[in-house]
């Protein structure tokens, strides 16, 4: 006989009355994936509203987030492929999609959404590739041939940058920024219906579940950003500041650095969808409670009792909270900003772990509990992959991608 | 002769309409209709259990799992039976150690020990999938590689399954989970192997009471149809509109 793994038995722990084959199944992973596409449409509609709607003072966080975004995305697939017990069959999803399926819309959705944003990040850069493609024509060594090479490549051929095809650009890219709004949205929001529609799942189904996620989504996509863009810009503050003796022309004025301006901005529109989403989500708990079918004792012993203080005390207290107090007393400062930011993140981080995992937290039976313990230190591949480590990798490689895009398209302008 | 760019789009345009209007004439199958529209079935496959025949021995699960091959030292199974012990108070406590692979040997239930003077009724309730027409584990596998045959069977194609769980997550049965050596999601299949062939399924071949039969839906002299037709039989769980075939006698409102 092969070698047995009961998959999710090692990490549940069973209370009460449950089904023998009932088990955590969907885990981190499944935490990861929606909070991960989460921050790809936050971001997208963040750089949309520099864009579509002209918020000039976002101009600056804008491309960053647009490229942030993009190095997002390709971070996506990632959860869903360490969560797969068969990822080397993760093609089938695109050959032989089943439409009444949630999960089958991925491949087009993904993929769609990845040539817009592609898409609009070329037509914004463009003219920075032509600019490179000229500039580094006359100078010498391998290393700028390549990338000379690189740019070639990027400008696909296209070489005029008079003042109309520029102006063309723009007009497409600010075409495409609108578009990708409900793109973003759909992507996400589809995430939501992923679990909405599961009618198995008392916690889950509801209608609001899409909304839910959307609106949660563009506030840790924001909060995700700013706290990026803030981070990057202090570093290389403190950069120039290290090396202000020998480079004395450089001084740290000249250094626009996470501009506190830029940051106030950015928040009004973060405690704006965060009122959205924790009014949605207090609308369906208030529902809930009130209807009071079937499935709400055991929910009500969920919310109230087991997932407390996951619930109310990390996710509301301390993740939404909080924050929203901190953002809201006059006199922000930019510490005071990027603890709250990281609160936010916590707390829509949680808001998904209390979705996925809560619910899974009770039984089909309506009358046992499970839960999930997350491997820390992994002793086998899937401990590893459906735990802490998986996790973090999944959570740093949008960052490595973002290193690397932002050699070739520089989303981070020092004046 | 000149083809301009322009012509050949045009031209591309319209043969693309007149190619594409015939097409959509047709009504598109799934795979699933088209095999339904060929074979026209006689059969729909249909389960009872005689809830009052239960006493819990467990012989069907111990058979389900050699026959079916569910390794047999784990948690997981295609096929299980609970015990329900209500409390003159009211109390409902309920257990399936192993699936009831072993039956019942501990009178403890949920780790506590019933004095029998306390308890008002007691009775044990075999389970397996129930093989819904409207089958919702069905309706999210995203990649089709679990589907229902043409006389109702709900089968998992295990190499064409990417272990996503969404089927597992999907059914409000709990008669899912993922095979321990092949790693797909897995299931009861009414033995398909064996009742395709004019054998009965394993659990009902080794039930020594008679509490589990398999029969021919579409049948009128089948023995199972007259049951669920003349008397009283009810379903599992039937406000998630499933539309399950596993049809009980003497269930209560206890059973979950």
């Amino acid at each position: 006989m092969h070698e047995t793994y009961v998959h999710g038995l090692e990490w549940t722990v069973k209370e009460l009355f449950t089904y023998p084959n009932e088990f955590i199944y969907w885990t981190i992973q499944i935490v990861m994936y929606p909070y991960l596409t989460g921050l790809v449409a936050g971001a997208f509609v963040l750089s949309s509203l520099y864009h579509v709607f002209g918020q000039k003072d976002l101009e600056d966080i804008a491309k960053f987030a647009l490229v942030f975004s993009f190095a997002l995305l390709l971070g996506a697939p990632m959860p869903l492929m360490l969560h797969l017990q068969h990822p080397e069959r993760n093609f089938h999803v695109l050959v032989t999609p089943h439409f009444t399926s949630a999960i089958s819309a991925f491949g087009i959705v993904f993929s769609f959404y990845t040539a817009v944003v592609a898409t609009e990040i070329w037509f914004v850069y463009r003219k920075f590739f032509v600019e490179q493609v000229n500039e580094l024509k006359n100078k010498e060594g391998l290393g700028n041939a390549i990338k000379r090479n690189i740019y070639r490549v990027l400008t696909l051929g296209a070489y005029d940058i008079s003042p109309e095809a520029l102006h063309k650009d723009e007009k497409v890219s600010k075409f495409l920024a609108g578009f990708g709004i409900p793109v973003a949205c759909f992507l996400h929001g589809y995430a939501g219906f992923i679990f909405g529609s599961v009618k198995a799942n008392a916690l889950w189904m509801t209608p609001l579940m899409p909304v839910i996620f959307i609106m949660s989504a563009i506030v840790s996509g924001i909060a995700l950003c700013l706290l990026t863009y803030i981070v990057i810009m202090e570093w290389q503050k403190m950069k120039i500041h290290r090396h202000a003796r020998r480079h004395w022309h450089m001084t740290e004025e000249e250094v626009k650095g996470a501009e506190i301006d830029l940051v106030r901005k950015a928040t009004k529109y973060l405690i704006g969808f965060m009122i959205a989403a924790i009014t949605l989500e207090l609308l369906d708990l208030i529902f809930r409670g009130y209807t009071a079918v079937k499935s709400w004792d055991i929910l009500r012993s969920v919310i109230y009792g087991k997932d407390f203080r996951n619930i109310f005390i990390l996710q509301y207290g301390i993740g939404n909270l909080l924050p929203f107090i901190m953002l809201l007393i006059p006199g922000v400062n930019l510490k005071r900003t990027v603890i709250a930011l990281i609160l936010v993140l916590f707390g829509v981080f949680m808001m998904r772990w209390n979705v996925v995992i809560g619910g899974q937290a009770f039984s089909l039976t309506f009358a046992g509990y499970m839960e999930y313990h997350m491997p820390l230190i992994p002793h086998n591949l899937e401990t590893a992959k459906e735990g802490l480590v998986g996790a973090l990798t999944v959570m740093i490689l949008p960052f490595i991608f973002f290193y690397f895009f932002n050699k070739i398209i520089p989303s981070l302008r020092y004046k | 002769m000149r083809f301009t760019r322009r012509e050949f789009l045009i031209t591309a345009v319209k043969g693309a309409i007149v190619t594409a209007l015939p097409m959509s004439a047709f009504k598109l199958l799934t795979p699933d209709e088209a095999m339904a529209a060929v074979k026209k079935t006689r059969v729909r496959w249909g389960f009872l259990v005689d809830t009052r025949k239960c006493v819990g021995c467990g012989f069907c699960v111990k058979a389900c799992k050699l026959e079916n091959e569910v390794p047999y030292d784990t948690p997981v199974t295609r096929t299980w039976v609970e015990r329900y012990v209500i409390l003159k108070d009211g109390k409902m406590l309920a257990d399936t150690p192993m699936g009831a692979r072993d039956g019942f040997t501990d009178q403890k239930v949920q780790e506590k020990v019933v004095n029998p003077k306390d308890i008002a009724k007691a009775f044990f309730v075999p389970k397996l999938c129930n093989h819904c027409e409207r089958p919702p584990c069905v309706q999210v596998c995203p990649v089709g590689a679990t589907y229902q045959t043409a006389d109702g069977a709900v089968l998992v194609d295990r190499s064409w399954c990417i272990g996503c769980g969404y089927c597992i997550m999907a059914c409000p049965y709990g008669a899912r989970f993922f095979h321990p050596v092949y790693r797909t999601a897995e299931k009861c299949t009414f033995c398909y192997h064996r009742i395709t062939k004019g054998l009965k399924t394993a659990c009902v071949q080794a039930c020594p009471f008679g509490a589990r039969q398999i029969g021919n839906l579409k049948d009128p002299n089948d023995p199972v149809t007259i049951t669920v037709l003349t008397k009283r039989v009810s379903v599992l769980k039937d406000e998630y509109g499933t539309k399950p075939q596993v049809y009980y006698l003497g269930l209560d409102e206890n059973v979950r």
